[in-house]
């Protein structure tokens, strides 16, 4: 409101320099004064272990240099790529630096020049962002990801954080190969025996109650209520009383699953079928086509994507019933038994890897039936926006 | 009123006759056992009284869990380890708890995303991934490695709640911050109101109907955080706990009670969240 | 976009054979017709003892004011409504046999295409549904997008067309059924006004090359006297028939111009006049 008698042509000082990158070399300015860790207790500057071997001026003339060109690119979006190489230079250094044995907790000028680094990523992500398609859904997303695995890494080794806590996810990833037998013994009493036949059995049930109740509306309007209800309540505590029913092996974790995923499927599925509208259903009347027709021409195709939201919540709510249920007693073999049991052993990193892989299993269930969504529904407007 | 509740009536009948069917079905074996052993004529009659009113039957009657509900509720104080309501409480402050703070972080991450666009692209595919994670997996995990650092007790399971809770909250305000009409933001803008204006008069009360519809979600799951947050502490307080006890030691009765006692806190939960939504949203001119 | 005009030797004689003779046959008859609609408060009237007979190839518009039982009357001629009274035959069947035997093609309001079809296969739909091969299937829906101009568009999806074309589409999809009657309600009422003219100049080239006989509910006069060879005009509460006025003035071939011609003029005056009639009950 003060402003309004000023001249609105009038420079700022908000225009005149780019304040992000002044940050940014101000930051690694002030690195420069600070030691980059410590080698037998004494400190290491960033020119002072030359003799000693570590490279870092090495790394800071790279980045430095990448900053440079990518400011003169004729492009923003090509001097963006070239920026990201600088950033990926500056977060090698640390690990360089942990190779050669340096001790990284006290090196305040390292951290700096590392936080001067993510600012710079942030500023190339956000000139990424603005590049429609590929780049924005996959590749920001993507150097998020990474940017978060890496800095995880650093930090870890960094502070020495104590495995026990958390481990690096190198190590965790050491430990996948380590253990991938155990694993993928696991993996298959879990999710290929248990989670796929509950998944079926469950999925289907509730998908074949539907159209029976969309033929009877008497059933649907006693199933619904009990559905919403089902919703609300905490339907993994019947585990403990499945594996006393059907015992240890997959029967029990099954059965979880199939109530579990009964609900979802049911509503999905009778929402999906609701969802025709008026004038296509005319349409079929006028064709003389009867109940069968209608359905398999008209109210399928047309609840498909409710179906797919159906299927695409029942994916982790399997996969979270087999492992909760495997809480509660299996035979020697499953994710939830390795989580269990290891967890009380203090044997963290085969968990950490237990628990990689029942992340990448729901990651990739979900991502499959999205594909699977994406080829069949292609059509639907929420597909549909480039 | 009357074609609403006809079939649902119907159907919890239907239900718990089939409750009682299967009762009598999976607890005849054993009922018939106790007969012989005793040296009783094993009679229709009898073995279904039998099987009705087994210590630890298979599959226990509505009528056995009522009365276990009731006698627990009733005969010990509720500060007592033995009163199913001291455990309920546990298990609603850690979801409680876990709730608020998934509350928190799921608007703060919603209004991040709105407002920039760089977090829009690298942040929202990675809270969307994140729950194709069975995180409950992860759950005896954060519990001893926060118990590693000393954090014991209600923190860890409230963070497992949080973590459960935040996704619908972040992905429900996301679309609510957003679903302020445009003609009404050029309004704000013809006004030349700030931003930070604009958020607090316009998107906020917008996404209201959003924030009580993912909170009606997270409430259930946030529950269920807490249930399974209790499994690996080994039992000693809290819904999850009894049900642990009970499968150790199969008390069958007792694994039922804590079911519907979870059930009912989950639904009451729920009630109260409609309950302010109701007050408040009924206040503000919203249906 | 020049519209195709495949007059072939047996639609030409169909159409003659329409024109010539004053007592060709009927293809829709109506007697005190009436359909009440119960509601909580009081039973509507949605048409009320209407009388209507429509010989073959002509084209009869309905027109009136909303809520006058325009739509309803071209419902139940569908079978998409039963009346409460009265009766109604369809080339002597009741409506539910004629749909049933797919006498008639309906275009409704919006196109009401399948999204997940392709402009093709949603013109080969009611094919499938009547159990054609699927040359045949192919054969017609080919013939129908050539019909109304659409060649070159078979595999596109509904969404990537416009409007106007998705009408058209509708409107091949109800001609694939090749049916004696064409029923249509309000097909052009969503769309603008420039894209309309052409529709309807489409419409008319349409209806006088195949010598369907067409029912066309509208709202707007211009539109009901430039396609018409009769307009029947409506009035609400009661939904009822007010007057029917013969085109016969008007020549059987049309085009835009004739929008200008005195006769035309007459016409929409009557049908202007019938509808405040039907105005001055309600008040």
């Amino acid at each position: 409101m003060s402003t309004l008698s000023a001249d609105p042509y009038r420079t700022s000082l908000r225009t005149v320099a780019d304040w992000g990158l002044v940050a940014i070399a101000v930051l690694t300015l002030a690195a420069l004064a600070l030691p980059v860790g410590a080698l037998g207790g004494a400190p290491v500057g960033w020119f002072g272990g030359m003799m000693g071997g570590t490279l870092a001026p090495l790394f800071l003339i790279g980045v430095v240099l990448a900053v440079v060109a990518g400011r003169s690119a004729p492009k923003r979006v090509w001097g963006a790529w070239v920026e990201l190489g600088g950033v990926a230079l500056a977060w090698l250094l640390p690990l360089h630096l942990l190779n050669e044995g340096v001790d990284l907790s006290a090196g305040w000028g390292l951290w700096l020049f590392l936080v001067a680094a993510t600012l710079l990523l942030w500023r190339v992500m956000g000139v990424l962002a603005g590049v429609p398609g590929w780049t924005r859904s996959v590749v920001v997303p993507g150097l998020f990801g990474l940017g978060l695995l890496v800095g995880w890494e650093v930090l870890v080794r960094g502070f020495q954080v104590p495995a026990i806590l958390l481990p690096p996810p190198s190590r965790i990833a050491s430990a996948l190969a380590a253990h991938a037998p155990v694993l993928w013994d696991d993996f298959r009493q879990t999710v290929l025996t248990s989670v796929l036949r509950g998944y079926v059995m469950g999925c289907g049930a509730g998908f074949l109650v539907a159209i029976l109740a969309d033929r009877l509306p008497f059933l649907a309007r006693g199933l619904l209520p009990l559905g919403n209800l089902a919703s609300a309540i905490p339907v993994v505590g019947i585990a403990p009383i499945m594996v006393m029913w059907f015992g240890f092996d997959w029967q029990s974790k099954a059965a979880v699953i199939v109530v579990m995923t009964f609900f979802p499927m049911m509503i999905n599925t009778l929402a999906g079928l609701g969802n025709s509208e008026r004038i296509q259903l005319d349409l079929m009347r006028s064709y003389g086509a009867g109940y069968g027709r209608t359905l398999v021409k008209l109210r399928l195709p047309n609840a498909l994507p409710f179906l797919f939201n159906g299927l695409k919540i029942n994916s982790t709510l399997a996969l979270i019933g087999a492992i909760v249920a495997e809480f509660f007693g299996t035979p020697v073999v499953g994710m939830g038994f390795r989580i269990s049991t290891e967890v009380a052993r203090m044997n963290l990193d085969i968990v950490w890897a237990t628990i990689a892989v029942a992340a990448l299993t729901g990651s990739g269930l979900y991502g499959g039936l999205a594909l699977l969504e994406r080829a069949t529904t292609a059509w639907h407007p929420s597909m549909r926006r480039r | 009123m009357i074609k609403r509740a006809l079939p649902v009536t119907v159907m919890t009948l239907l239900l718990l006759a089939a409750w009682y069917v299967g009762a009598a079905w999976l607890n005849w074996p054993q009922a018939a056992e106790t007969l012989t052993r005793a040296g009783k004529p094993a009679e229709f009659a009898d073995v279904l009284a039998q099987a009705y009113a087994m210590k630890r039957p298979i599959l226990p009657t509505p009528d056995q869990v009522v009365a276990e509900l009731w006698n627990s509720l009733t005969g010990y104080a509720p500060t007592s380890p033995r009163n199913l309501l001291f455990h309920t409480w546990v298990t609603a402050e850690a979801a409680l708890t876990g709730l608020a703070m998934g509350l928190a972080l799921g608007i703060l991450l919603a209004a991040g995303i709105v407002y920039t666009r760089t977090l829009e692209a690298s942040l929202l595919p990675w809270v969307i991934a994140s729950q194709t994670i069975p995180i409950l997996a992860i759950a005896p995990m954060i519990v001893v490695i926060l118990g590693n650092i000393g954090l014991t007790g209600l923190l860890p399971k409230a963070v497992i709640c949080m973590y459960l809770c935040f996704f619908p909250i972040t992905v429900g305000m996301v679309k609510g911050l957003r679903s302020a009409d445009p003609l009404w933001l050029d309004l704000m803008r013809t006004y030349s109101a700030s931003g930070m204006r604009a958020f607090w008069s316009l998107r906020l009360p917008a996404s209201m109907p959003f924030l009580f519809a993912s909170l009606k979600v997270s409430v259930a799951i946030s529950v269920v955080g807490a249930i399974v947050g209790e499994l690996p502490t080994g039992g000693q307080a809290g819904l999850g706990a009894r049900l642990l006890s009970g499968s150790y030691y199969g008390q069958t009765v007792q694994i039922w009670a804590a079911l519907i006692m979870a059930s009912l806190l989950s639904v009451a939960l729920i009630a109260v969240v409609r309950g302010l939504e109701l007050v408040l949203l009924g206040r503000a001119g919203v249906r | 976009m020049t519209f195709p005009n495949p007059l072939d030797a047996q639609e030409k004689a169909a159409f003659r054979q329409g024109s010539e003779k004053s007592v060709a046959p009927v293809v829709v008859e109506a007697r005190k017709l009436s359909l009440v609609y119960p509601t909580a408060d009081k039973p509507v009237m949605a048409l009320s003892e209407v009388d209507l007979t429509i010989a073959k190839s002509d084209f009869v518009s309905l027109i009136g004011p909303s809520g006058c039982g325009k739509t309803t009357l071209l419902r139940v001629i569908a079978d998409l409504e039963r009346p409460t009274s009265g009766h109604i035959a369809i080339e002597g069947m009741t409506p539910e046999q004629a749909r049933l035997k797919r006498l008639y093609g309906y275009v409704f309001q919006a196109p009401a295409l399948y999204p997940w079809r392709t402009v093709e296969r949603n013109v080969m739909l009611p094919l499938e549904i009547m159990g054609l091969p699927k040359a045949d299937r192919q054969q017609r829906a080919r013939e129908q997008l050539e019909r109304v101009g659409l060649v070159g568009f078979e595999r596109k999806f509904p969404w990537q067309l416009s409007g106007g074309m998705q009408q058209r589409v509708s409107i091949a999809r109800a001609l694939a059924l090749q049916p004696d009657l064409l029923l249509m309600d309000e097909p052009f009422g969503a769309l603008d006004e420039i894209t309309r003219d052409h529709l309807n100049l489409h419409l008319t080239q349409l209806w006088r090359a195949t010598g369907k006989t067409c029912v066309f509910v509208t709202h707007s006069i211009a539109e009901a006297v430039f396609l018409s060879t009769r307009i029947v005009v409506m009035s609400p509460r009661p939904g009822r028939i007010l007057d029917v006025i013969d085109c016969n003035s008007l020549p059987r071939e049309r085009t835009l111009d004739i929008r200008e011609s005195p006769e035309f003029a007459a016409i929409a005056h009557r049908v202007r006049e019938g509808l405040k009639e039907g105005h001055s009950y309600d008040d």
